[in-house]
C-alpha cells in the first residue's frame, strides 16, 4: 500500500492548489501603492475648471479616492453604495473622473446624486497611470500623512466597506488623532 | 491579357484591404518619426514587454484599450526623453507591480515562478531516471508487481 501514498499526497496538493487557485480573480492585480505615499497631483476640478485641487489639500485626515467615469458600468453600479457610505461617514470621499466628457460626468452627478467632497478631471489619464489604475472603479484608502492603506479594485458595496474599509479607517484616526 | 487580370486583381484586392488598414494606418500615424533607432527600438521592444492590464493577454502593443493607448504615449515619451530601459521598467514596477511586465524580473516574490519549471523537471527526471535504472537490474521476462500494474 506504500506505493500509493506518493501518489495520494501529490494528487491532494494538486486538488489544494485548484481549489485555492480556481477561486481567485485572475484580474486583480495587487497594487506596489500600498504602505507608500500616494502619488500627488494637481487638477482642474470637475465643478468649476479654473479651480484647481491637489493631493496637498487632501491631506490631514484619512481620505478615500474613488477613480470613475461615465463610460464605466461597475461606477454605475456602486454608485448607490457611495452615495450611502457619505451619508454614514466622516471620511471624505474625492472622485478622480478618469478620462471622461465633463458634460456627461457632471449631468451624472446631477441625475445620480453627488457622494464626493470634491471630483477632479484627469482627461488624458496622466494621473490614472500614476496610481497604477487599470480598470475602474477603484477606491483607494489613504491615512492622514497621505499613506495608501488599501486600494480596492471592483464596484464598492456597502460589504466591502465594512469588513475592510472600516476597520482600517479606525485604525489609522486611532494611531493618528 | 493574363497581365491586365493580374492588375485588376490586384486593384480588387487593394480595394478590400485599404479600407481595413484605415484604422491602422491611423494608429502609426499617431507614431513619432523616430530620430534615433536605438530609441525606435526600446520603444518597440517596451511596447511588446508590458502587459495591457485592461485585457491581460495582450502586450500593450496589441491592445486597443484606451489605458494601453496611454501607456504608449507615456513609453514614447520617457523614450524620447532619453530614459533607459531600466528606468522605463521602474516606472511602471513601480504603478502596476511585476504582473505589468511579460517577463518579471527574478526576485524573492517570482522566485516560484522562475524556479518552479526547472524543479519540477528535475523532480520527474530523477523519477524517470531512477524507474528506468531499477527495471534494468531486472531478470529479463520477469515482472513486479508495479509494472504489472501499471502495464493492465
Amino acid at each position: 500500500m506504500s506505493r500509493f501514498i506518493v501518489p495520494i499526497i501529490a494528487f491532494v496538493a494538486l486538488v489544494v492548489v485548484f481549489m485555492i487557485g480556481l477561486n481567485r480573480d485572475p484580474t486583480y492585480v495587487p497594487s506596489p501603492l500600498i504602505g507608500k505615499p500616494a502619488p500627488e497631483f494637481v487638477l482642474p476640478l470637475l465643478s468649476d475648471e479654473t479651480q484647481q485641487l491637489g493631493t496637498k489639500d487632501m491631506l490631514g485626515e484619512v481620505y478615500m479616492l474613488n477613480v470613475w467615469a461615465t463610460w464605466c458600468v461597475g461606477c454605475r453600479q456602486e454608485h448607490q453604495a457611495l452615495m450611502d457610505i457619505s451619508a454614514t461617514t466622516s471620511v471624505p470621499i474625492y472622485g478622480l473622473n478618469w478620462k471622461d466628457d465633463p458634460e456627461a460626468a457632471r449631468s451624472w452627478l446631477v441625475q445620480l446624486g453627488n457622494p464626493y467632497a470634491s471630483t477632479v478631471m484627469d482627461l488624458d489619464g496622466r494621473v490614472a497611470i500614476d496610481w497604477g489604475v487599470y480598470g475602474a472603479p477603484e477606491t483607494f484608502l489613504m491615512d492622514a500623512e497621505g499613506i495608501v492603506l488599501y486600494k480596492h479594485i471592483a464596484p464598492m458595496t456597502m460589504d466591502i466597506w465594512t469588513a475592510e474599509f472600516l476597520p482600517r479607517i479606525q485604525a489609522a484616526q486611532k494611531s493618528a488623532p | 491579357m493574363k497581365r491586365s487580370t493580374a492588375l485588376m486583381l490586384l486593384f480588387l484586392m487593394l480595394g478590400v484591404l485599404v479600407p481595413g488598414t484605415g484604422g491602422l494606418l491611423a494608429i502609426e500615424s499617431a507614431k513619432p518619426d523616430w530620430q534615433d533607432p536605438r530609441q525606435e527600438a526600446l520603444y518597440d521592444r517596451l511596447v511588446h514587454e508590458v502587459r495591457c492590464l485592461v485585457c491581460q493577454n495582450q502586450t500593450i502593443a496589441d491592445s486597443n484599450a484606451a489605458l494601453a493607448a496611454d501607456l504608449r504615449r507615456e513609453i514614447r515619451a520617457m523614450v524620447l526623453a532619453g530614459k533607459n530601459e531600466t528606468e522605463i521598467e521602474d516606472f511602471l514596477l513601480e504603478r502596476y507591480g511585476d504582473f505589468v511586465l511579460y517577463r518579471p524580473r527574478f526576485k524573492p516574490d517570482t522566485a516560484v515562478l522562475w524556479l518552479a519549471p526547472g524543479v519540477l523537471i528535475l523532480i520527474g527526471g530523477i523519477a524517470l531516471w531512477r524507474t528506468v535504472r531499477r527495471r534494468a537490474t531486472l531478470p529479463i521476462g520477469s515482472d513486479d508487481d508495479e509494472s504489472a500494474d501499471e502495464e493492465s
